[in-house]
């Protein structure tokens, strides 16, 4: 296996499926001359020219509702957001097209089509430019939301979305891009809606996406060092959502923290824990604790930011809040 | 067709003539509560789908917003199944899914009609932008009100379009109010088609209350666009007689009924009959007969879509997602 970057194995995932694929193209602002903002699209101008990887305008709803007008007669299109902070500027094309075409037709049209980039907080980017976002998608029916937190899961789970008849929200958290990992050689597709265990545990489940999920992971060292065992899921994909995984470590740990980047009022964080407490209130030994983004626009400062965002201070006080040890 | 051949005049009054004995039939029907949601009546507006879209090729595309009717019958959709989606039932074209301000049509290119002002032209733009990337030749007609044209979605689709070179007609059918508010209230620009240049892109403008003036410059401004490969745009000046929508009263109190009258004068189909009895193509008795054999399908769409069944349950989750 290889060991590569994140950006790396997103940029493989979207040059395997145009290689396989000529009906498949990436659009956005900066992805073919510049390489990407982010230089995930790195090479690939050079490999499939002007036509296939095309610089856009810096026009969200425009060249969305371009992507989803030719998902209609056919064509895949990547929609390059530079970030989810902008897809903002999207979000009807997004929503009230993307979503709802399929269903206002009747079943008659399909939007096959991805829309990804860069979204959470970074370094000390401020308000604008450090939102997490992924809630706000995962709330409209039509949307499919996935969020990678490793390159292996970012290399399938984006070919799957590439090859997905529906729009697919692909969320890459920015502080990620440079996260090295193994990757797997050829071809490999990770299924949307199969969350994967990343560590096991028996005292408390920590349930975590995208960056959470590396901070959740660091953080079970800390706790085993303290003589507590902690299982890791990942659910890799938002919407849908793989229950019976989570459900299951559940019924083997009694304990639940959901770790979350964004903010804690009607975050995802809070419906898992809902479905949660559905499904398995039976052998819950304590509340779902969930530790997430403080309820406020990020600060740039730097002791504010840090103080704004979940930490494994915050984490390790609210496994121990589950495990009655505070 | 050829330009060549004769223009189909007659085949285009009756077409007139069934949008609007249709969308008359269907304001009783809404009255009755038959008809629900936000209801947009064509009337006065006929020439200009039926222009357009009489000149387009029917492997063409064609993209509209809410105010739907008259393109999806100009288009070809079965009037019967066209009503049935007003009535929300389950042999409509969009299955009863989407109801007036969503008409699709698989089939005959028909795309759809969209209810965010100017959020469906980004989509015809795309439309361009596949038939470019696959080398079809194609053209997208793209129909939107003079209240779009204030909006980012136009703008911003409008410049990829021109820049890429896309093969959109973009058709601007002014008839002067974006709902309740006058185009002199709500564009800078009173001479809309002037927007096109903001982005390079030709303009014309066209007689909306004429279909001979629709019909025969549409046919030289699609293959054009066809054969240069740009897109073009159109502003063509027209006037409802109605409300915005159901829910609006005809005239309401942001103009006056004479103003209304004064359009009536120019009115489309009456001017196209007096046309073709004056060239003798058409007699009063093959008007009258026409007049009676659309009442006829108007009555069997209403039958039709009345004794349809409504959609199974099963059709709440079945279209959201495509396997």
């Amino acid at each position: 296996m290889a060991h590569i970057a994140y950006r790396e194995a997103l940029g493989q995932a979207m040059s395997e499926e145009m290689r396989r694929d000529e009906k498949v193209f990436l659009m956005g602002e900066e992805v073919g001359f510049y390489q990407g903002a982010f230089k995930v699209s790195r090479g690939m101008l050079e490999e499939f020219g002007p036509m296939r990887v095309i610089d856009t305008p810096i026009t969200e709803a425009g060249f969305t509702g371009v992507g989803i007008g030719a998902a209609m007669v056919g064509l895949r299109p990547i929609i390059e957001m530079m970030t989810f902070n902008f897809s903002i500027l999207a979000m009807d094309q997004i929503i009230n097209n993307a979503a709802k075409i399929r269903s206002m037709s009747g079943g008659q049209f399909t939007v096959p089509m991805v829309v990804r980039g860069p979204g959470g907080s970074a370094a000390r980017l401020a308000a604008q430019h450090s939102q997490s976002l992924e809630s706000l998608y995962c709330h409209i029916a039509g949307l499919k939301v996935i969020a990678p937190s490793v390159p292996k899961d970012a290399k399938g789970l984006l070919k799957s979305a590439i090859r997905d008849n529906n729009p697919v929200i692909c969320f890459e958290a920015q502080a990620l891009y440079g996260t090295m990992g193994e990757v797997p050689e050829g071809d490999y597709t990770i299924p949307i809606g199969v969350a994967d265990v990343k560590r096991e545990g028996k005292d408390v489940t920590l349930i975590a996406w995208s960056k959470m999920l590396l901070l959740c992971l660091r953080t079970a060292e800390e706790l085993a060092k303290q003589g507590i065992d902690a299982e890791v899921v990942d659910p890799r994909t938002l919407r849908p959502l793989d229950l019976e995984t989570i459900l299951h470590s559940v019924r083997k740990t009694n304990r639940v923290v959901i770790v979350e980047e964004a903010w804690p009022y009607a975050g995802v964080s809070a419906e898992i824990a809902d479905r949660i407490s559905h499904e398995a209130l039976d052998v819950l030994d304590a509340p779902v604790e969930r530790v997430t983004g403080e309820d406020v626009p990020i600060p740039y400062a730097k002791n504010l930011e840090q103080a704004a965002l979940p930490s494994s201070e915050k984490i390790i006080h609210a496994v121990k809040k589950v495990m009655y040890l505070e | 067709m050829t330009s060549k051949q004769k223009p189909p005049f007659i085949e285009f009054l009756r077409q007139m003539t069934l949008i609007r004995r249709f969308e008359e039939k269907a304001a009783e029907m809404y009255a009755l509560g038959k008809i629900a949601g936000f209801c947009h009546l064509y009337i006065g507006e006929e020439a200009v789908a039926v222009g357009a879209i009489g000149a387009a090729d029917p492997k063409d595309y064609i993209v509209t917003a809410y105010r739907d009717h008259g393109h999806a019958l100009a288009r070809g959709l079965e009037p019967k199944r066209v009503m049935a989606e007003l009535f929300g039932k389950a042999t409509g074209v969009s299955k009863g899914m989407g109801g007036s301000m969503h008409l699709f049509d698989a089939s005959r290119n028909f795309m759809g009609g969209y209810a965010i002002v100017g959020g469906h032209i980004p989509l015809a733009t795309g439309i361009g932008f596949a038939m470019k990337y696959e080398k079809k030749d194609q053209v997208v007609l793209c129909f939107f009100g003079e209240g779009s044209v204030p909006s980012g979605n136009f703008h911003e689709a409008l410049n990829l379009a021109s820049l890429w070179r896309l093969p959109v007609v973009y058709i601007c059918e002014n008839n002067r109010f974006g709902m309740g508010t006058p185009v002199e209230r709500s564009s800078a620009l009173y001479d809309i088609a002037h927007a096109a240049q903001a982005h390079d892109m030709p303009f014309h403008h066209i007689d909306g209350m004429d279909v001979t003036d629709v019909y025969t410059q549409m046919q030289k401004i699609i293959e054009g666009v066809r054969k240069a490969k740009r897109p073009i745009f159109v502003e063509a000046r027209t006037y409802r007689y109605m409300g915005h929508s159901m829910s609006d009263p005809a005239h309401g109190h942001y103009r006056t009924k004479a103003e209304i009258d004064e359009h009536k004068k120019r009115d489309p189909i009456l001017t196209l009959q007096q046309l073709l009895l004056e060239t003798k193509e058409i007699t009063k008795e093959e008007i009258s007969k026409m007049e009676r054999d659309i009442q006829d399908i108007v009555l069997e769409s209403v039958e039709f879509a009345d004794k349809s069944p409504e959609p199974p349950l099963s059709a709440l989750s079945e279209y959201i997602y495509a396997p």
